[in-house]
């Protein structure tokens, strides 16, 4: 477990292009961890569309991150009744706050750009975000999950995201 | 006792006729496709014109059944009933435009 949880660290470290994930590596993440990563990854995605929605001139782009922003806040929202009844906290940890950072760097990219560069920008962030997050899901965070709902939220969650990236590579492929 | 009978045999000699009328659309069927944990069930349908397709979207996500061919596009807001009646015959294969992964695909004999 330990060593799955290390090279999905990595994995998911690699492909952002910054390494403070593989520092989140230790052991299998816990129940009331593996909660707050999902939470904490649905609620970033959120951000970063809220920021896109302001600045893009793109139809496709605004209604990209409109769809975001209501799958995301639709699963938040049942991610938090799911840990209430379950009767978890959800508990930060180095791969949320590792996320989070990234995350924050991003949008300082981001806000920096304008028109056309922003909407390549945002839409190559979102496919690579999901990547990373469907490749957490699949390596660690599904396999570590122990309550047997949480794992089927997650599965659930899984298909939402690699729908979201394909939607976003659709998305990409017309911005071009 | 004999009054409480009249309005029922009247009813009956008004819904004879009525019966009669709509028996050609009677053979059109509604058929259930269920949208639950980001997929459409059954994936395939057949059908015919006429007929029904009732989508019970069971997630609390919105949905959409797209045709490749942009011949029908229905949204399925979340934990709702949307009923879409077939007026084309033709094979479609449809996807989720929010989610492209979810597919299934309607058999429209005319
Ligand atoms: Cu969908």
């Amino acid at each position: 477990m330990l060593l799955r949880w290390n090279a999905a660290a990595i994995a998911a470290a690699c492909m952002m292009g910054c390494a403070t994930l593989a520092q989140a590596a230790g052991s299998a993440p816990t129940d009331p961890q593996i909660a707050h990563i999902a939470y904490t990854a649905g609620a970033l995605d959120v951000a970063v569309a809220r920021q896109a929605l302001k600045k893009t001139r793109s139809k496709a782009v605004k209604a990209f991150a409109n769809d975001m922003v209501r799958d995301h806040e639709a699963v938040n929202k049942q991610a938090l009744a799911l840990v209430k009844k379950l009767k978890v906290t959800p508990e930060d940890n180095d791969t949320s706050r590792a996320l989070t950072k990234q995350i924050k760097d991003e949008q300082a990219k981001l806000a920096k750009l304008k028109g056309k560069a922003f909407d390549k920008a945002y839409i190559d962030h979102e496919v690579a975000f999901h990547k990373t997050v469907n490749g957490a899901l699949t390596s660690t965070l599904i396999p570590s999950a122990q309550n047997a709902e949480l794992k089927s939220f997650l599965e659930t969650g899984l298909k939402i995201f690699q729908g979201h990236e394909q939607h976003a590579e659709h998305v990409a492929a017309d911005l071009k | 006792m004999f009054a409480s009978l009249l309005p029922t045999c009247r009813s009956l000699w008004l819904a004879l006729p009525l019966a009669v009328g709509l028996a050609a659309p009677a053979f059109a069927e509604t058929i259930t496709v269920t949208i639950e944990k980001l997929t459409f069930q059954p994936a395939e349908v057949k059908a015919k014109v006429g007929d029904t397709i009732q989508w019970v979207n069971k997630d609390v996500l919105a949905h959409s059944a797209t045709a490749r061919d942009k011949s029908f596009d229905v949204i399925q807001p979340p934990k709702k009933t949307v009923s879409q009646t077939l007026t084309r015959a033709g094979s479609f294969d449809y996807y989720c435009k929010y989610h492209p992964n979810m597919k299934g695909r309607l058999t429209v004999a005319p």
